[in-house]
């Protein structure tokens, strides 16, 4: 059997790799993709809590739906939003969009 | 001995146990070769589809086929398959060799997963999934990946423009498909394919028509196969996503694309044609594996049939038919049985079974009148020209510089 | 260690691997092929962790709309998938910095909780959870007016994209 210490471990491995992701990535892209595997970490720990410590308390399942349609609207809406900005300034480095910058 | 592929599993579990192998493995080593024969058994049959897809499109054609290689041609796919075997096989320079591997295997293997949850008698199936209509929409996703992932590593831009329309092709059907298959769900109950083959007494094409209609347009547009086949048009694209593949990496295709038609078949039969359901399926499961295969070859000859009548598509007709007319018909039929169902839950069955049928008759008689009326506007619109101008912008500037050479020669 | 632990570890590796080449390699596709390792891997622990559903939802959702989405978008940007410089900005040992003690710093505060090495318990025999999940989500005393809510997030997303991406039509 396998402890909840291990997802839990793990899921905040996959949180960490992402955040790293976003905060050193360059592309805004490649950031999205780190935003998700964050969101993915949570998921895993959702359902995990819901297996381990309330399995007759659907909650955490919900909680996991929600999640799924927030990430795929966020999708949706960002990557859109990364092409009007590429088809304006030609770039989707984050770096250069630098419009509220000091 | 009614019941052949459960004897069997059941005397090499009596061997092995009698080996001394614990339990935890027996169950282990016989799912693998559960895994290995049905595989196989779905290859060869992949192999002779080659010969019936050949045949039946002679015959289509007025023609004879294949016929010179054993008896009526039998063994013609055979030298195929030698011949794809000794074929060179070329890597397109600069392509991404890993990738470009990967995504035959990806075709081939999602045809052959499909079959994990075909139930192909009520004891013989691979793995009754509480979510197995679910698990055929995540499967078709992974084929769309592959498909991609060709396009982009062969390193042609053909390839890539392939990939891209077949990709908006699969993805826009998605959707009609997942809302016509929610419908036998409603109807059964469940998400299990085995359930819902258990609970047709009456085939669900009485009960669902629309549905099946819709499951089998968008299943045709999930496959790219004539007339929605616009990702491999070979006169305007050359072949699409496979035009740098050769020898036995083609041949990976091809018979994937012959494998899944069959196994959409073999689901289209499962969710409307009652699947293994036939006389003395029940006390007999050995019978219930023919009324399945005779099914899903019905259904095959079907889809080919539709192949070889229909001329391609555009690509602005393919998103319209998607969007504009099997979504919103789609979304009413689910809404409309779901409403009968609630509300006739209790009626007898054969009253159950006429106001099904007859709402669906209804909705297809009110999306006929209704897809009249769009035809009538579209023929005004194509038939005078000022709305023409309007609706083809390079079409009125060339008329202007038509106009203004014409001027120009004039003065 | 049993072979459950085994299967686990395996699984884990392979996405925490796909995970950091995500965050690392240069060329932006591979990075989306990775990502759909990482997510394909997630979807089996779902597997282990008895939510099947979520494990199929996940490849549709994940891998079938978002990655393939991305895809779409790093093809449809290519001039920056093809710049073959530093994908990474200059402070990324920051990033590293903060992203190590961010993990250190969970591990620290998971030995001081008490439930962290509960076992799974034994769901009873014919539990269904799709069944809970769908009473749930639309009965009145459960989930109803969040999953209304998530469906009109969706719709306003979709509406919001077709917006944002439409343009001008010069």
């Amino acid at each position: 059997m396998i402890p909840l210490s291990w997802y839990l471990i793990f899921a905040a491995a996959l949180f960490c790799i992402g955040l790293f992701g976003v905060l050193a990535r360059k592309n805004a892209i490649a950031i999205f993709m780190g935003i998700e595997l964050m969101l993915n970490s949570v998921n895993i720990n959702l359902i995990a809590f819901w297996r381990y410590l309330s399995p007759n308390f659907i909650a955490g399942q919900v909680f996991t739906v929600i999640v799924f349609a927030v990430a795929a609207s966020e999708v949706a809406v960002g990557l859109a939003l990364i092409i009007s900005i590429y088809r304006r300034r030609s770039t989707i480095v984050a770096e250069d969009i630098n419009l509220l910058k000091f | 001995m009614s019941d052949p592929v459960n004897f069997v599993a059941n005397w090499l579990k009596t061997v092995f146990t009698n080996w001394g192998v614990s339990p935890t493995w027996t169950t282990i080593i016989i799912s693998i070769i559960g895994v290995v024969v049905l595989a196989g058994v779905a290859l060869v049959i992949d192999i002779f589809l080659v010969w019936v897809e050949r045949k039946v499109v002679a015959r289509f054609q007025d023609r004879l086929g294949p016929n010179r290689l054993g008896p009526f041609g039998l063994f013609q796919p055979i030298a195929d398959v030698i011949k794809l075997l000794l074929k060179e096989d070329i890597t397109p320079d600069k392509a991404d060799k890993f990738l470009f591997n990967l995504a035959p295997v990806l075709a081939l293997g999602m045809a052959i997963a499909l079959w994990a949850v075909v139930p192909l008698a009520p004891t013989v199936i691979g793995s009754d999934l509480n979510v197995g209509v679910l698990y055929i929409v995540a499967i078709g996703s992974i084929s769309t990946l592959g498909i991609i992932i060709a396009g982009w590593a062969s390193n042609n831009k053909f390839a890539l423009v392939g990939a891209f329309r077949m990709v908006a092709q699969m993805i826009s059907y998605e959707i009609p498909m997942v809302i016509s298959l929610l419908i036998p769900v409603i109807l059964a109950g469940s998400m299990g394919i085995n359930s819902i083959v258990k609970s047709q007494p009456v085939w669900y094409i009485v009960l669902a028509p629309v549905a099946a209609l819709i499951f089998l347009i968008s299943s045709q547009a999930e496959l790219g196969r004539a007339p929605f086949d616009i990702s491999e048009a070979e006169s305007e694209i050359v072949a699409g996503f496979h035009i740098e593949y050769t020898g036995m990496k083609f041949g990976l295709f091809y018979a994937g694309e012959l494998l899944h038609a069959l196994t959409i078949g073999g689901f289209f039969s499962c969710f409307f044609l009652g699947g293994w359901r036939g006389w003395g399926a029940e006390t007999y499961p050995i019978l219930g594996i023919v009324y399945f295969f005779i099914k899903a070859f019905f259904m095959y000859w079907v889809i080919m049939w539709i192949k070889y009548t229909f001329p391609r598509i555009r690509i602005d007709q393919m998103l319209n038919l998607n969007w504009k007319f099997l979504t919103p018909l789609a979304l009413a039929a689910l809404i409309m049985t779901a409403l009968l169902d609630k509300i006739f839950q209790n009626a007898s069955s054969v009253v159950y079974i006429i106001v099904m049928l007859g709402g669906n008759l209804v909705l297809l008689y009110i999306a006929y009148l209704v897809t009249g009326i769009y035809a009538r506007v579209e023929r005004k619109k194509v038939a005078s020209p000022e709305d023409n101008r309007v609706n083809f912008p390079i079409k009125s500037g060339a008329n202007i510089v038509e106009t203004q050479s014409s001027e120009r020669v004039q003065a | 260690m049993t072979g459950l632990q085994i299967l686990f570890l395996i699984i884990a590796a392979i996405t925490l691997g796909g995970a950091l080449m995500v965050v690392t390699t240069r060329n932006l596709i591979h990075a989306a092929l990775w990502l759909i390792l990482c997510l394909f891997g997630i979807a089996v622990l779902f597997v282990l962790l008895d939510a099947g559903f979520f494990a199929v939802a996940q490849v549709v959702i994940y891998i079938g709309a978002i990655a393939i989405l991305m895809i779409f978008a790093i093809m449809l940007t290519r001039k920056v998938a093809k710049d073959s410089g530093s994908q990474t900005n200059s402070t990324w040992p920051i990033a590293g910095i903060v992203a190590i003690v961010f993990f250190g710093g969970l591990v620290f505060l998971f030995q001081n909780w008490q439930p962290i090495h509960t076992l799974p318990p034994t769901l009873p025999q014919g539990y269904n959870s799709i069944e809970q999940l769908g009473m749930a989500l639309v009965s009145p005393d459960g989930f109803l007016i969040p999953f209304e809510v998530a469906s009109i997030l969706l719709l306003t997303a979709l509406i919001g994209a077709l917006v944002i991406a439409w343009g001008k039509n010069k």
